[in-house]
Parts: structure tokens; sequence; C-alpha cells
């Protein structure tokens, strides 16, 4: 078994009103140390093997359904399981 | 004159955008999303609401729903669709148009009766309007802010592809003050407004929406 993680992330140039409102709150808890916060999503898929054509089928999905290229980009990386 | 309307899990506005239907002269058709069948319509509405519960993105899990197999064809063969708010997000979603829907810049959900300006008439759901004309109609959303690329929003301008765009207020962060696209052909119209919503004295700001729904009305009676 393996696991792939999808990161998908606003665009650097997309407004990012949840990472905005995040950040806001930090001064609030005393953190003064954070300068910019953004807010992305975490998937992780469970496949049987991670290997090319699985990969390529993540990638594919990752671009469809799982990220909006307009405002999203995504990464896919593969974490070994036991 | 058969106008089809697309009830999704958790659209709310389906009801409501069928009455604008037979308001204006028309059959209004219920269509379901597992149905891979568009019953004959002349013409689809996407309507608003939370389909599949806003999850992942608004519009994003809709758009692979069956129905959408079947209206994104006959919108590439002509046929003119409408989609109101999370309408509007799932015709982006599907890219039949451009562009997509975050968050509002103010990160509240907003609900006020919102005026608009009328920039382009010539499309199959706003013939019955004329360019330059303001009307007043609800607008309710928390991703209702309107973003694309520079590029792509010169295009859209240039090209007089901005339907309306809002007035005095810019209720949700929305680039150039967008509120509503048509694609290049003019068939396929997305706006965050309800006009479903101002279709009768009663139960709205008033009847500036009802032209959406007479416009495609008329449009498929000369075809």
């Amino acid at each position: 078994m393996a696991r792939v993680i999808v990161d998908v992330m606003p665009k650097p140039e997309i407004l990012d009103p949840q990472g905005k409102a995040v950040h806001g709150a930090l001064p609030r808890l005393g953190f003064t140390a954070v300068t910019d916060v953004r807010q992305g999503k975490r998937f992780e898929l469970e496949v049987a093997v991670a290997d090319e054509a699985t990969l390529a089928e993540v990638h594919q999905l990752a671009g469809t359904l799982l990220s909006n290229p307009v405002i999203e980009d995504y990464a896919v990386r593969v974490e070994e399981t036991a | 004159m058969r106008i089809g309307v697309v009830t999704f899990p958790g659209s709310l506005d389906d009801t409501d955008a069928q009455r604008a239907v037979r308001i204006a002269g028309g059959e209004a058709v219920p269509l379901w999303h597992g149905d891979h069948d568009l019953k004959g319509v002349d013409a689809v509405i996407l309507p608003g609401g939370f389909s599949y519960g806003d999850y992942l993105r608004c519009g994003a899990i809709a758009r692979f729903a069956p129905v959408m197999t079947e209206v994104v064809a006959a919108a590439q063969g002509g046929m003119p669709v409408l989609g109101i708010c999370n309408g509007f997000q799932i015709l982006c979603e599907s890219h039949l148009l451009p562009g997509a829907l975050i968050r509002n810049d103010h990160r509240t959900f907003i609900c006020r009766d919102q005026t608009l300006t009328i920039e382009n008439a010539s499309t199959a759901w706003t013939s019955d309007y004329t360019v330059g004309q303001q009307i007043t109609v609800p607008l309710k959303n928390g991703e209702g802010g309107f973003v694309a690329d520079a590029a792509t929003l010169d295009r859209l301008e240039g090209e007089g592809q901005v339907v309306a765009r809002y007035v005095d207020v810019n209720p949700n962060g929305s680039l150039r003050d967008i509120a509503g696209i048509t694609n290049e052909r003019g068939n396929v119209v997305g706006l965050m407004p309800h006009p479903e919503h101002a279709v009768e004295d009663l139960t709205g700001p008033g009847t500036d929406g009802l032209a959406f729904f007479t416009s495609a009305v008329r449009a498929l009676v000369a075809r």
C-alpha cells in the first residue's frame, strides 16, 4: 500500500480570504512572528501501488476534480506506508 | 417553449427558477442531476443553492453530475444555458465560462438588493434589456468574488462578454465589478445575483429580473 499526497494551494495572485482571517487572528493570540498566511487543502489518497500509471491518473484527477487550475496549483508526492 | 431547471442535491432556488420561467410564459421542466436526459428542453437553467454542500469547491462536484454531460454538450451546440449563483459557479467549473468564483473578500455572507448595469443586451438571456439599463435584484452569496487573470478580463471586456456589472457597491470583491458574463457565442450566461427572485412585486424588490426569462422565451419562439 502507498499513500499519495495531493496539496492544493490558491495561486499566489489569487486573494485568499480564509488565510487572511487566520492571519488576522494571530496577533490577538500574541503571535507576532507570522507575516502572512495562506490556506490550502491536503488530500491523502490510498493506492495499492504508487507506480507510474497510478501517478499519471492521480495527476489527472488532481488537475480536474481536486483543484481548479484557474485559481489553484497542486503538487503530488508519494508517502510510503508499511 | 420548454426550459429545463436542474435540481442537484443542495439546490435551493430551483422552484423559484421554475416559477420565473412560468411567469415569463414558458413551460418549466424539472431536470434531475442523476439523469442523462434533458427531456427535449429548448434551454436549461442551473439554479442557485449549495450543490453537494459546496464540498471541495462550489460547483466542483456538480460539474461531474450525469446531467452535466448533456448540459455541456447542448451548450456547446448553442442551446441557451443560464447559471445563477451556484449555477454560475458550476458553469465556471465546467469551463463553459472563463474565470472562477472565490470567497467574498470581506469574508461574510452577503444578502442585499443589488443594483446592476446591463452591459450586453444581445445574449439569449438579456435581449429584453437595453445596454446601460440599471436593474435591482437580490444578491446572496458567500463565495461570489469573480476572478480571472488580467488577459481573460481584458478579453471579456474587449469582446463585450461582460453581461452585468455591480453599481455603487462591489458586494463581494469581484474583479472589475463583474456580476455576470457570457461565452463568445452569447448562449451561455452566468451571474451571481438572482433575477429569479425579482419577478413579482409581492416577493421581491420588483420585477427587474423577469426579462432574463422573457428574453429566452422570446429567443426560442423566434428560432
